[in-house]
């Protein structure tokens, strides 16, 4: 649950690497701090899928699973920009789909809780089953929502698609 | 009261061929007198012995050494003996450097006492510390081995904490012409006084502990802005480290002369910090405990901490930081003045918050509130919202919970500073007031450090478990009171 005094920002970014309806969530704390979930929107939470795997390594030298804080200044987080993947989801009808960070930022930890339990990122995709906590640098804090949609913006999107009915 | 002694006499000689000036010939020999350092006519004595070698004491000039004291008071026009001894103070010891020399002088103490002057500091007694180039402790060593190899062939024993360090020679030799200058006590030890900074550097021989950090490198760090590695405590460890042979092979025993003597740095004065402990209640939700500030914009009026502080601050005409660490603990550099009418002030300037048992407390006391924090309980009630409708039978299972243990992610409303990491945390017993369908108080009693906020709405499920887990629903916290916090310290002032 999200104390609404707390949190406000929820911004989105739609349509990942031009993939249609790979919508993504960003919620930002009055402290700069960023979480990133599924939008709900996104094909992953969309008739009935179920999620085969999860996984954190997204190359051969990089797993996210391996991002390790330490210290306030949250030193030895990796530096992820807007297209870097979290993670891969891959759907038990075989579908795969990427996770992007969509901002700029250190990652301070990925959820390892739906490693466990996927069903988590299926039901509760807002809170108990977010993707990961970034923080952005303390002079892009705000700018590091700029290109991002507003909640108004993301319900616009959502309404066109409706009457072009565009599967997803 | 011991003086120079007919055993010291070698000790003496092989001093005062290595150059040394009389104070550190003293110290050598262990004598703790601080009568002896202010004036250095009773070496002069023992010296001019050498040539009738009468066994008897140095200390024939007992009727005007005054018993060691900490108010000393310098007769004016005493006849500061001429120097006949062997070694002349125009050359520079190479032990001291020359501190011990000229800065020994009434000259140096009123510079001393004219910049604390200057600086108009109020205080009735002030404590006197001395900063030394680290080389010292070098030569100090070097001198040490010199002489220790004397003392063996006679099968005697100097341990090297017998010796008087510079440092207290140099403190009794001029706290009394400084304190009397100041019209103040000069005590030895650091509470509620203030405190007069005498520094020292010698340029000419840093390079002096350059080779302990070939010989010994682990006792030296690497510092940050192009600050000197050579520290005083990193070449005390060193020292300490490094065996005689091997000391002995790289640098020279005794050490050699220099040409010129120490620089003194300004002198500094500082009232040693004051730190004042209390409790407050606050009775206003909303009054935050620190300024909220957010992109340079205030986002709520006033603080707990501003209305604390403010009527402090002022009267104390303290500069510089105001630091109220946690809840009740208020550091103040620089002031002296009294408690109980801060006290007063406080709770007359405002209805938002109240203060109680104020009062001065020592630094160490400080720590033991931080330990308090982690070792306490506190209470809490919360008013609790639910998203499925409850009744109060629902409730009744939370009263049965007795140390429940969760474990608590760094909130992400306090991520931004403070470090990433799991916290085990006890929430000892739970008691529940039925509101209506969808609200409820809770009364929780938890181990101190607890993120009562997160517990019940879960932080993204980053608390575990929490009351969403407990109660099989989303939850959230409305409003939230501290009923009590159940530490005894600091002790509690009768009004």
């Amino acid at each position: 649950m999200i104390n609404e005094i707390d949190w406000f920002g929820v911004n989105a970014d739609v349509d990942l690497k031009g993939k249609s309806c790979e919508d993504h969530c960003i919620l930002q704390h009055s402290n700069r701090i960023c979480v990133i979930t599924l939008a709900e929107s996104h094909p992953i939470l969309q008739n009935g899928r179920k999620i085969k795997n999860i996984n954190y390594q997204i190359s051969d030298g990089c797993s996210r699973l391996k991002n390790k804080v330490s210290g306030k200044s949250k030193r030895g987080g990796q530096f992820l920009t807007e297209f870097a993947p979290l993670c891969r989801i891959t759907c038990t009808d075989e579908q795969e789909y990427t996770i992007f960070s969509c901002i700029r930022g250190r990652l301070l930890e990925v959820n390892e809780d739906i490693l466990n339990k996927p069903d988590l990122l299926l039901e509760k995709p807002s809170t108990e089953g977010y993707i990961a906590v970034i923080l952005p640098k303390f002079e892009e804090s705000k700018s590091v929502t700029e290109g991002l949609l507003t909640r108004e913006q993301y319900e616009e999107v959502l309404t066109k698609r409706n009457q072009q009915e565009e599967p997803c | 009261m011991l003086s120079l002694k007919e055993k010291d006499r070698p000790i003496v000689r092989k001093l005062l061929c290595a150059g040394c000036c009389v104070r550190c010939v003293l110290r050598f020999c262990c004598v703790g007198t601080c009568s002896a350092y202010r004036r250095s006519y009773e070496l002069l004595a023992f010296i001019s012995e050498e040539s009738s070698p009468q066994p008897h004491d140095a200390s024939g000039e007992e009727k005007t050494d005054e018993p060691p004291n900490k108010r000393l008071r310098i007769d004016e026009g005493s006849t500061e003996a001429s120097v006949t001894a062997a070694q002349t103070d125009s050359d520079i010891c190479p032990v001291c450097l020359g501190v011990l020399q000229d800065f020994c002088d009434p000259t140096f103490a009123k510079q001393v006492s004219d910049a604390v002057k200057n600086q108009q500091y109020e205080f009735n007694s002030l404590v006197l510390t001395v900063s030394l180039p680290a080389q010292l402790s070098v030569r100090e060593h070097s001198c040490w081995l010199h002489v220790k190899k004397e003392i063996r062939e006679k099968s005697m024993c100097l341990g090297k904490e017998d010796v008087i360090q510079v440092k207290d020679a140099f403190k009794w030799a001029v706290q009394g012409k400084i304190g009397q200058e100041l019209g103040a006590a000069v005590l030895a030890n650091v509470s509620s006084s203030c405190e007069v900074s005498v520094g020292f550097m010698h340029p000419e021989t840093e390079e002096d502990c350059h080779f302990l950090a070939n010989t010994c490198p682990d006792c030296f760090k690497p510092t940050k802005n192009k600050a000197s590695i050579f520290t005083r405590m990193a070449v005390v460890k060193a020292l300490e480290k490094i065996s005689e042979e091997k000391f002995s092979r790289h640098y020279p025993c005794p050490p050699k002369k220099t040409n010129t003597r120490c620089t003194a740095l300004d002198t500094t004065c500082l009232h040693t910090s004051v730190f004042i402990a209390g409790r407050y209640n606050k009775f206003s939700r909303e009054l935050p405990q620190t300024p909220w500030v957010i992109d340079g914009e205030r986002r709520m009026d006033g603080s707990v901490e501003e209305l604390i502080a403010a009527p402090l601050l002022s009267s104390f005409r303290a500069d510089g930081k105001l630091c109220v660490g946690r809840p009740n603990q208020i550091r103040i550099p620089n002031c002296r003045r009294c408690v109980c009418y801060f006290q007063m002030t406080i709770n007359q300037s405002s209805d938002k918050i109240r203060v109680r048992d104020l009062q001065i407390v020592t630094r160490e006391a400080t720590s033991r509130m931080k330990e308090g924090e982690e070792e306490k309980t506190k209470t809490y009630s919360a008013l609790i919202w639910t998203q499925k409708a409850i009744d109060s039978t629902d409730l009744e299972f939370l009263a049965n919970i007795k140390d429940l243990k969760i474990a608590q992610k760094t909130p992400l409303r306090v991520l931004h500073r403070r470090p990433l990491a799991v916290r085990p945390r006890l929430i000892h017993s739970m008691s529940s007031i039925y509101l209506d369908g969808h609200h409820f108080t809770l009364k929780l009693c938890t181990q101190a450090g607890t993120y009562i906020k997160e517990f019940v709405h879960g932080d993204f499920g980053r608390t575990k478990p929490n009351l969403c887990d407990l109660m099989k629903t989303n939850a959230d916290i409305l409003e939230l009171d501290v009923e009590s916090v159940d530490i005894d310290w600091p002790p509690a002032i009768p009004d």
